[in-house]
């Protein structure tokens, strides 16, 4: 695959570390610790009773922080990948796209459970009425369909193509996160901002792929 | 000074439980700034406050530990995260002196007030406040003050005087600037003649026995109970008298979610969220929110025929 470069010895060889680096079960293994330290610290200080005067709404940002940061990061592995000539990294993408699914549960139980203590009305009433809320709750739901064929088997079952189509959703679902950080905050919106500049920036190597296929299937119907 | 020494008192003092870090902050910062030692202010800053009397306006409930109260806190002047204030803002204002506040606008002889002389204006009381934030939470006050009123009525309104506005000190050197917080500086509140001269509105210049912490708007700031806690200005260097009414800061960013009036109300939902119930921190479950935070007896006819929805 690097047949246009000349590597010296030492380049192909720390190449070959990292593939087997990247091969690795141990890695796989770590980066899953990794993802749960987010979860071990709310833990942590709940055991210290160290979450703030008030602990529903710092446990109800922090598991919302850490949806649209394993968002981002999933967003950020086909680029990577691109970038950085390693195919192999796309072995972790599943497990990071499954940890904002985790995340964003966590997240709306805890809103369910502690703010709304378990009133459906109460609940239904915010979803209607409340535009962030709203749209929380769609991307919520379409995350599920997400994490359901996330499974070999299910790209098996719908043929790479479709599978590929349907986990384009996840484009969509991290902007209506942005957008509801970006709602949710009275009046300092640097970091839903931050996020919105992060998401549009890891959309453009989609786009242009997309207008290089697009050019492709015009320039073959015109020949 | 002499509390060392002579021991009044043995009950437990409020300061008793203050984290320590927060009165080192303050302490090595008094050491170093020989500015504030030259102030003739100097011995009240972070000083014990004897209020010479109790009111019978106080709630008997029960009283927000002060390590909430000084560790979550809006002041956007100072960080937007309710961690920031108690983080950024000790030592800060404490340095400002002498602390002016102006008093101008429709009256006959405008003039500035030295701290001193607002102190000396009425005898210091303690109020026990509930205060009802617009983010549905609520805490607890002992502030010490005196009727914002007794200052007023010094001073000769013209027939003009409808609004009272006030202003809070900024330093865009030492703050947030108002593009990282989204609202814009100086900050600015305002009531109108009767809620500034309603004997519950409190002129605050200390809380749980001792001058107020700069995070909690020192050394000036109001107590309007029955209004969400952004009317309650903090670090106060301005009174205008004013004919119209005048602009508030929160409302100039969102004048769909925040009213002039901002009297708590739990049939009037916020656009973004219901202000049925609140949380009293540091509890865990919710209580319902009361009309005027329970203050109705005492404020509700103020407001007789205004529609509380439109005015809110």
């Amino acid at each position: 695959m690097h047949q246009n470069r000349t590597l010296t010895d030492g380049g192909w060889k720390s190449r070959a570390v990292i593939k087997k680096i990247l091969l690795s079960r141990w890695t796989k293994a770590l980066l899953f610790a990794a993802c749960l330290i987010p979860l071990l610290n709310l833990g942590w200080r709940a055991w210290n009773q160290d979450l703030t005067a008030n602990p529903i709404e710092y446990i109800t940002h922090k598991t919302g922080d850490w949806t649209i940061r394993f968002l981002m990061i999933t967003l950020t592995v086909t680029p990577l990948r691109l970038l950085l000539h390693e195919p192999q990294l796309v072995r972790f993408r599943r497990m990071l796209g499954l940890f904002a699914f985790f995340y964003a549960s966590l997240h709306f139980s805890v809103w369910f459970c502690l703010d709304k203590f378990f009133d459906f009305s109460e609940m239904g009433k915010d979803i209607l009425k409340r535009p962030f809320i709203t749209i929380g709750m769609a991307a919520l739901l379409m995350l599920i369909p997400l994490a359901v064929t996330s499974t070999n088997g299910w790209v098996r079952r719908l043929g790479y193509k479709r599978w590929q189509r349907l986990h384009r959703l996840v484009y969509l679902i991290a902007l209506l996160g942005v957008i509801h950080y970006y709602w949710l905050v009275k009046s300092d919106v640097r970091l839903p901002l931050m996020y919105g500049a992060i998401w549009a920036v890891l959309m453009v190597p989609r786009g242009v792929e997309w207008l290089r296929k697009r050019s492709r299937s015009t320039a073959t119907v015109a020949g | 000074m002499n509390a060392m020494i002579i021991r009044k008192s043995p009950s437990l003092r409020y300061s008793d439980v203050t984290p320590k870090q927060i009165y080192l902050s303050r302490r090595g910062f008094l050491a170093a700034g020989s500015v504030v030692l030259a102030s003739p202010f100097t011995a009240l800053a972070d000083t014990k406050l004897t209020p010479a009397s109790k009111s019978p306006l106080s709630t008997d409930e029960k009283i927000t530990p002060l390590e909430l109260a000084t560790h979550y806190n809006n002041y956007y002047e100072f960080g937007t995260g309710k961690e920031d204030p108690g983080k950024n803002a000790p030592g800060k204002l404490e340095r400002v002196r002498p602390w002016t506040v102006s008093v101008e606008g429709e009256i006959s002889k405008p003039r500035t007030l030295d701290l001193d002389e607002v102190m000396k204006i009425a005898p210091l009381e303690e109020r026990i406040y509930r205060h009802r934030c617009v983010e549905r939470w609520s805490m607890v006050f002992p502030w010490i003050g005196f009727p914002l009123s007794a200052l007023l009525k010094q001073f000769e309104p013209t027939g003009k005087a409808k609004y009272v506005a006030f202003q809070s000190y900024h330093d865009s050197k030492t703050e947030l600037g108002s593009f990282a917080a989204g609202i814009d500086f100086p900050y600015v509140e305002g009531l109108r003649m009767d809620e500034a001269m309603h004997p519950l509105t409190l002129l605050v210049v200390g809380m749980y026995g001792e001058t107020l912490p700069d995070q909690n708007g020192a050394p000036l700031r109001l107590a309007v109970p029955w209004k969400y806690g952004y009317k309650s200005i903090k670090s106060i260097v301005k009174i205008k008298f004013v004919e119209k009414e005048p602009p508030t800061t929160w409302n100039r960013a969102a004048s769909n979610e925040y009213g002039f009036y901002s009297n708590v109300n739990p049939e009037v939902d916020h656009p973004r969220w219901s202000q049925a119930k609140e949380r009293r921190l540091p509890d865990l479950l919710p209580r319902n929110t009361i009309k005027f935070n329970g203050y109705g007896d005492q404020v509700a006819s103020l407001y007789t025929g205004m529609d509380l929805r439109k005015n809110h």
